[in-house]
């Protein structure tokens, strides 16, 4: 086994215990990197930066200070600002853009010891679902490099399949986490709605983004969340709510846990493997106890074509500051797909077709939340396919945007109502991985990790 | 023809911080871009803060000028590019304002409609310079996120006597309220009327608008408005409408000029705000505001005629700001003790132009005492006789200029001698001073 493959949880004891230093496992992420160049996860690494802190961090555990994330290497999708290291949002418009402050996240996850090893890879001001969209390159799939990772937090999600982290942070709009996580065979967890703070995040559609992560297992994604949740003075967005100990979740099991199966989401269009696939995984969660119950979501095939209103609409407002005046590079560096956005964002809002557009997409969306406010009154998680597909071969959707966008179709609901979802890897078809995404209401995290957990021991 | 007027006055408010970010909102002639974070200058990923102070102290300016206070109220945001715009958007409210439906009585008897009172930002300043022989614009992002508030009122005037009277009297609940200086020069207070004409005979309102943007002065106010009720007559009188357009007022040439020509109104692409959540009020938060509100100008002034049995141009001048209102119900309370009147201390205050900053109360009742012992002699009469003796000694304003400051003793006594009465030198004393200078 080598050091890099390990979970965060094994490395905080080897690291307590002295059996390796920060510095040895931060080098074998580096080298795994350099290995993995042809990934292209990075966009920037920032080796020597993280090597001193390794360094740092060594003499720390020696004099046995106690941090959850002590000389721990992670990356970060390039979305999050760090402070002195360049930003650029997977975007020309921000290729030398150094940020003067960094992310409320990447303030705690420092403050808890962690050592970035750089910004990962993703599509451009994140949009898209198969990275793509960046204009640093397309990340390619580590399990096989003819495919896409999925999007838009590709490199994140790659940069721990490939080893070359413990853990990344990514953002989910719309599935951005979810999806390469399936795709990569790593644990992706959307939080609710406000959990996690986006100071310092850059925006993509503001009503919508969520800020998560991609771990190894559930473990350590209770314990990145544990860190990261909370509310932020600088986010007004983020509620008071209690940050639960997510840690005493893991091992409750789920014995009588009431686990919902809506039927739109094994409709025609998921592919009949994955059916199987998640099928298999029910049933090995009822044979621990689990009930099952086949439930309605009835709104749900209308919330692609809500969420492709509202998300461009808050888009077009959000990259409007772009303009060069104080940052960053003119206009004409936008990317396709971020005008494409810009358009159709700027056509819904505008006077004579707000109301048909953004304001029926906006009583969609409260239909949508309706739903599933409804299902949990019945059932405590709500088990569904993360993709569709199994990830496609580089190019394949390129040229057809509106396929891309149906990639969401499973996705996008927790994003419109808020609520949290983890996407959990359940094993492979023909050599490329398949994950299943557990729904729960909103500020459930806790039973999202419980029943995940269940699905590693299935 | 009837001039149709309705008016839009953003106050800029003097809390201490700016509206959605922790920097100083105090501005006014400090060094550029000094009072700048990530928030007030767009920067990737800021977000934005509500500030609870300038919410507050919009919706007790809304519930002075008799607004409903609806229990749910939002932010909108307002899409528009300038360079002096951050965000690409301005923080503002559109659907759902802090306050709705209010209105003012105005001192000629008539009432004013208030449509809304709404919270928004203001933005940074463009400066037009020529540095090293190249025009340049530069930009200042200290006044970025200052909040603002938009007082909007029906078009319920008719005639510039009542705007300049409206205007005067929303400044004055504004520094009663203690939530803005409204001070004219330093932009605290911009004013844009809108201007039409109807017909007579003819209902509704006329087809088209003019408004005139960012004037920051009473005076200009009137000279605009006076301005476009001629220049508009003028055209509708050759038969045909003024341009619906937004115009500006040039003090130079006296007059309106054109800045831009609406077609349609302008499209905002407002949608509700995602960064912050909604506002709900409760009953009881919505009590407490009220009970915040102090007495306001009306209420103070009719109160200090009935109480006090003061005329109302005594009244008038007491109550035109707190501070003085104050000091003169101080010194009255403290004066009662020496059976001195109300009127005695108004006419005191009034006539000698006491500034309650530089003389407590208690000194300022000994002075009344004194000077009651004193025979009053009329202003004008003593400026001629102290003109009369400054002439007559004109070493007096020599010296004094040398700075040989007791040559005014010299100058009182002179002037006593011409008096032969028993009156107050100290305000003698004063009037020389005046003179001298």
């Amino acid at each position: 086994m080598s050091l890099n493959t390990i979970s965060i949880k094994q490395a905080r004891e080897g690291l307590s215990k002295k059996k390796f230093s920060s510095e040895e496992l931060v080098n074998a992420c580096l080298f795994e990197i350099k290995k993995g160049k042809s990934l292209n996860a990075f966009i920037t690494v920032c080796e020597k930066e993280a090597l001193e802190k390794a360094r740092l961090s060594d003499k720390k555990i020696k004099e046995e200070v106690d941090l959850p994330l002590l000389g721990i290497p992670i990356s970060l999708k390039d979305i999050y600002l760090t402070k002195g290291i360049k930003t650029t949002a997977g975007s020309r418009i921000l290729e030398d853009y150094i940020p003067q402050y960094s992310a409320t996240v990447v303030k705690n996850l420092e403050d808890a010891g962690a050592i970035i090893v750089g910004k990962t890879n993703c599509d451009a001001w994140a949009h898209g679902s198969s990275g793509e969209n960046s204009d640093y390159g397309h990340t390619k799939n580590p399990w096989n490099e003819e495919y896409v990772p999925g999007g838009s937090s590709s490199g994140s999600a790659v940069s721990v399949a490939a080893n070359m982290a413990l853990s990344s942070t990514g953002t989910d709009t719309g599935g951005s986490i979810r999806l390469p996580a399936s795709f990569c065979n790593v644990v992706g967890l959307k939080p609710t709605y406000g959990r996690v703070s986006r100071y310092g995040i850059v925006a993509m559609a503001s009503s919508l983004d969520s800020i998560g992560h991609f771990t190894k297992n559930v473990d350590d994604s209770a314990l990145m969340l544990s860190i990261t949740a909370g509310k932020d003075p600088n986010d007004a967005t983020t509620p008071d709510n209690k940050v639960d100990a997510y840690e005493n979740y893991l091992n409750k099991g789920v014995k009588n846990i009431k686990i919902g199966i809506p039927k739109e989401y094994f409709l025609e269009g998921l592919d009949k493997r994955i059916k199987e696939k998640i099928k298999n995984s029910i049933k090995l969660l009822e044979t621990q106890g689990a009930n099952i119950e086949y439930i309605s979501l009835p709104h749900t095939q209308y919330a692609v074509a809500c969420y492709y209103i509202i998300q461009p609409a808050e888009v077009s407002s959000n990259l409007a500051r772009y303009d060069r005046i104080r940052y960053g590079n003119d206009r004409s560096f936008f990317g396709d797909e971020a005008k494409r956005r810009i358009m159709l964002g700027t056509y819904v809002l505008s006077s004579g077709y707000y109301d048909a557009y953004y304001k029926k997409a906006m009583r969609v969306r409260t239909l949508v939340k309706k739903d599933f406010d409804n299902a949990f009154k019945k059932v405590d998680v709500i088990i569904t396919p993360v993709s569709p597909t199994l990830p496609w071969k580089i190019g394949e959707k390129t040229s057809d945007p509106l396929a891309m966008y149906l990639s969401d179709i499973y996705t996008v609901t927790a994003n419109l109502a808020g609520i949290p979802g983890l996407s959990v890897p359940i094993g492979f078809i023909d050599n490329l991985p398949v994950g299943m995404q557990i729904l729960g209401p909103h500020f459930s995290e806790g039973k999202l990790f419980q029943a995940g957990k269940a699905c590693e021991y299935a | 023809m009837k001039p149709v007027i309705g008016l839009e006055t953003h106050i800029e408010l003097k809390t201490k911080s700016k509206m959605f970010c922790p920097c100083s909102a105090d501005y006014f002639g400090k060094k550029p871009n000094t009072h700048t974070c990530p928030v007030c200058l767009g920067l990737p990923g800021a977000l934005p803060v509500p500030n609870k102070t300038a919410i507050e102290w919009c919706v007790m300016l809304g519930m002075a000028l008799n607004c409903d206070i609806p229990q749910f109220s939002k932010f909108d945001r307002k899409n528009y590019f300038y360079p002096d715009l951050p965000k690409g958007y301005q923080i503002s409210q559109y659907a759902e304002p802090f306050c709705l439906k209010g209105s003012i009585k105005l001192d000629s008897g008539k009432t004013i409609g208030i449509t809304r009172v709404h919270m928004e930002e203001d933005t940074g300043k463009l400066i037009h310079e020529s540095i090293d022989g190249q025009d340049v614009t530069l930009i200042d992002f200290n006044r970025s996120g200052v909040p603002l508030v938009e007082i909007v009122t029906q078009p319920d005037f008719d005639n510039t006597k009542d705007v300049i009277d409206y205007l005067k009297k929303l400044q004055q609940i504004a520094r009663y309220l203690d939530i803005s200086n409204a001070d004219m020069e330093k932009g605290d207070m911009r004013l844009e009327p809108n201007i039409s004409l109807q017909k007579k005979g003819k209902t509704g309102l006329p087809n088209y608008k003019v408004e005139v943007k960012n004037i920051n002065s009473f005076r200009f106010v009137e000279k605009s408005i006076n301005y476009e009720i001629d220049r508009q007559t003028k055209i509708l009188n050759e038969g045909k409408t003024p341009t619906q357009e937004t115009r500006g007022w040039d003090e130079n040439k006296q007059k309106t000029v054109t800045q831009r020509i609406k077609e349609e109104s302008s499209d905002y692409r407002y949608f509700p705000e995602p960064d912050i959540p909604p506002v709900r009020w409760t009953e009881l938060q919505i009590t407490n505001y009220k009970l915040q509100i102090p007495e306001l100008p009306d209420k103070k002034l009719h109160r200090f005629i009935k109480q006090y049995q003061l005329n109302d141009y005594d009244a008038e001048i007491l109550t035109r700001e707190t501070i003085l209102a104050d000091y003169f119900e101080e010194t009255v309370t403290l004066g009662k003790k020496y059976g001195l009147t109300p009127k005695q201390i108004v006419n005191f205050i009034i006539n000698r132009r006491v500034d309650p900053k530089n003389i407590l109360p208690a000194k300022l009742i000994r002075r009344v005492i004194s000077a009651g012992k004193t025979d009053e002699i009329n202003d004008e009469t003593l400026r001629k006789i102290i003109k009369k003796v400054l002439k007559e000694n004109p070493k007096i304003a020599e010296d004094y200029k040398k700075g040989k400051t007791s040559v005014i003793q010299f100058a009182i006594g002179q002037a006593m001698y011409i008096i032969k009465k028993k009156i107050d030198t100290e305000f003698l004393k004063k009037l020389i001073i005046e003179e001298l200078k």
